[in-house]
């Protein structure tokens, strides 16, 4: 079976930059599929995102493969994209409040990618709406209000809603509570895990926070400095991390479970995009690091027994048994 | 706000800046250095007689609180006093020469608004080279004062092709529109420089906007992001520069007017404050006073149709 996303060596360079700032991306989702992307700031998890729709910032420069249902969307003519944007792929983004037009109707937000591509009628798309919004737990009324009048968490359910206006195959959720109150958070969240299944979409879901990662996902992706350090099952990244950073993240994140445990912040600065790296990018902040980490790249290994989990560390069987001893 | 209470409001806000602007007016004319009855007999000496009638028939020897409310009391019932200089009634004088300074200013206006928009729409949306070349020429616009242009035009256009008259107001429509063309042209330029900057910055404001890059995510049409989420959205700016433009625009109708001898409000401004023609003068400056707060008044009219979340009368004037 085709899957709904893959893709494959994604190379992206920004204009005035040393390095790539996406390097060797490898992703890939199932259909109906939750993969989570999870890295600190800057690491590169909103313009991967952003490359599924092709939505790339003035200058870019891309390599690799990005395949929607088995479609390249680096190489589609305008065409193919548009169709791709109105209907297969849908994004939910960080800050609702800075996503909608503020001088438009909610209503005319979400049916005007329908509405203006000829997908649905005009009576259609409003009939369609207003069944999301009722999907979403609002009512029919907002269709009229402007989004000034509703609340971050109000309107980032008017953004789900108007994701799945075209039916999509794939949702793509940038940091979709980061902007929004801790309730609202919640609820958000379960909203979309809730959608995703009814309306067996795909979904990558971006988040810096990896407790929240593993809760929502089949899989995990962790990322820094534009590469993808470690993957896996949730609950195998979770238990058994195999990549250095994936373990300080870990360590960085607070967890009900264990209330009393001193966080540990990592220690260091990710590398600037206007320096090259060779070898590993996080082993200056690595207490793993060896001379070996600094000169030769490590490439993605499998962990014993478990095909599907993938760290990119030359040290990742010191970094198991050093656990053990802890 | 209540539209009944927005119109309440604003028309209590206009008489009182006539009234004020009245007493301003009148008063300066009063401080003004020259005698107007000396004025009158052009430099000849005259009999104590004939000074005496002079200044009885323009009230000039009562104090300064009776003349000022009793040409209030005239205002009011629409009198504008006799002109010194044209020994017309002053409302005569402005009648007949409104047209012709309303018709400068709308055509100059449609020049700005056309120009200036399509300038800074096109830098905006085209960047690039295309770009570059709006804002030098938008630059230079904007660095050419108007009587500079006025001669420009008139040397280029009508005097060595002779294209246009160089000078005169015309009759009948027509002939009219053809006498300002450029006219209009000299009145607009540094106007179209402006609106193009005001509109290309705000345009491009809106483009690097979060909502911007939504809307092409959900597969909008470029054209329609344009229109619908770049331009509307640029509008309020716009909207508020317009009323400044408008205001600019009657102002400098008293210089290009004069480089065209055209027979406007503004060459009749100018001849009147040489000629010390007081009641000409304050006529015309409260004119263009209640020109100024009418322009203000459309452009808030306006707003609330432009930007939907803003209510009636919450825009601060800025024109
Ligand atoms: N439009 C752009 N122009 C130039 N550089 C950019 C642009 N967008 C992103 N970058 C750079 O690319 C890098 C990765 O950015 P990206 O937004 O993908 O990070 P992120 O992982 O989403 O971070 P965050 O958690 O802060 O959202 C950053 O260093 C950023 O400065
Ligand atoms: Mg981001």
């Amino acid at each position: 079976m085709t899957r709904t996303l893959d893709i494959k060596s994604l190379r992206l360079r920004l204009p005035d930059t040393a390095r790539p700032v996406l390097d060797g991306v490898d992703l890939h989702i199932a259909a109906g599929e939750t993969v989570a992307l999870v890295g600190e700031s800057g690491s590169g998890k909103t313009l991967t995102s952003r490359t599924v729709l092709r939505l790339l910032p003035k200058g870019a420069e891309t390599e690799g493969e990005v395949d929607v249902a088995g479609e390249n969307v680096l190489a589609m003519t305008p065409q193919q994209l548009h169709a791709l944007r109105t209907g297969r792929v849908a994004m939910i983004f960080q800050d609702p409040r800075a996503a909608i037009n503020p001088l438009r109707r909610v209503g005319d937000f979400l049916t005007e990618g329908v509405r203006l591509t000829g997908t649905l009628s005009e009576q259609d798309a409003t009939r369609r709406a207003g069944e999301l919004l009722e999907a979403v737990g609002l009512s029919g009324a907002v269709l009229r209000h402007y989004p000034g009048q509703m609340s971050g968490g109000m309107l980032q359910r008017v953004m789900i809603a108007a994701a799945l206006m075209g039916d999509p195959v794939l949702l793509l959720a940038d940091e979709p509570t980061t902007a929004l109150d801790v309730t609202s958070q919640a609820e958000v969240v379960a909203l979309i895990g809730e959608l995703k299944e009814r309306f067996g979409t795909g979904l990558l879901f971006v988040t810096h926070d990896l407790g929240l990662a593993a809760a929502i996902s089949d899989r995990v992706y962790v990322m820094y400095a534009g590469r993808i350090v470690e993957t896996g099952p949730a609950e195998a990244l979770f238990a058994d991390p195999r990549h250095p950073y994936t373990r300080a993240l870990l360590d960085a994140s607070p967890r009900l479970i264990e209330p009393g445990r001193r966080l540990a912040a990592i220690d260091g600065q990710p590398p600037d995009l206007r320096q090259e790296l060779t070898g590993c990018p996080f082993a200056p902040r690595c207490r793993f690091a060896t001379g070996l980490c600094t000169t030769q790249a490590p490439q993605p290994q499998a962990a014993p027994g478990a095909p599907g989990h993938l760290a990119a560390c030359h040290h990742s069987d010191r970094l198991a048994e050093g656990a053990a001893d802890a | 706000m209540s539209f009944a209470r927005f119109a309440a409001r604003r028309l209590l806000e206009m008489a009182a800046t006539l009234l004020g602007a009245s007493f301003v007016i009148f008063g300066a004319m009063y401080l003004a250095p020259g005698d107007p009855a000396s004025f009158l007999l052009s430099g000849r000496s005259a009999s104590p007689a004939a000074l005496a009638a002079i200044n009885q028939q323009y009230h000039l020897d009562d104090p300064f609180f009776v003349r000022y409310f009793r040409w209030l009391g005239q205002l009011l019932h629409g009198d504008f006093g006799r002109s010194i200089e044209y020994r017309t009634d002053v409302s005569k004088l402005l009648a007949d020469r409104l047209p012709s300074t309303l018709l400068l200013v709308a055509m100059a206006l449609v020049l700005v608004v056309a120009a200036g928009l399509a300038l800074g729409w096109i830098g905006a949306v085209r960047g690039g080279a295309v770009d570059s070349t709006i804002l030098v020429t938008t630059t230079v616009a904007v660095g050419t004062p108007s009587f500079v242009a006025a001669i420009l035009l008139q040397g280029l256009f009508a005097v060595r092709l002779g294209w246009f008259p160089t000078s005169g107001t015309g009759q009948g429509f027509g002939d009219m529109v053809w006498h300002l063309t450029l006219p209009a042209i000299a009145l607009a330029l540094y106007l179209i420089g402006m609106l193009a900057r005001v509109t290309r910055a705000a345009m491009l404001e809106q483009l690097g906007g979060e909502h911007v890059a939504v809307a092409r995510s959900r597969g909008v049409p470029e054209r329609q992001v344009i229109w619908r989420h770049v331009l509307r959205n640029a509008l309020g700016t716009v909207l508020t520069t317009g009323g400044l433009i408008v205001s600019t625009l009657i102002i400098c109708t008293v210089l290009v007017e004069s480089a065209f001898s055209i027979g406007g409000i503004g060459q009749l401004l100018e001849l009147a404050t040489t000629t010390k023609d007081f009641p000409t003068v304050q006529a015309i400056s409260l004119l263009i006073v209640g020109l100024f707060m009418t322009v203000n008044l459309i452009v808030d009219l306006l707003f609330p149709l432009v930007d939907p979340t803003v209510t009636l009368g919450a825009r601060r004037s800025t024109a």
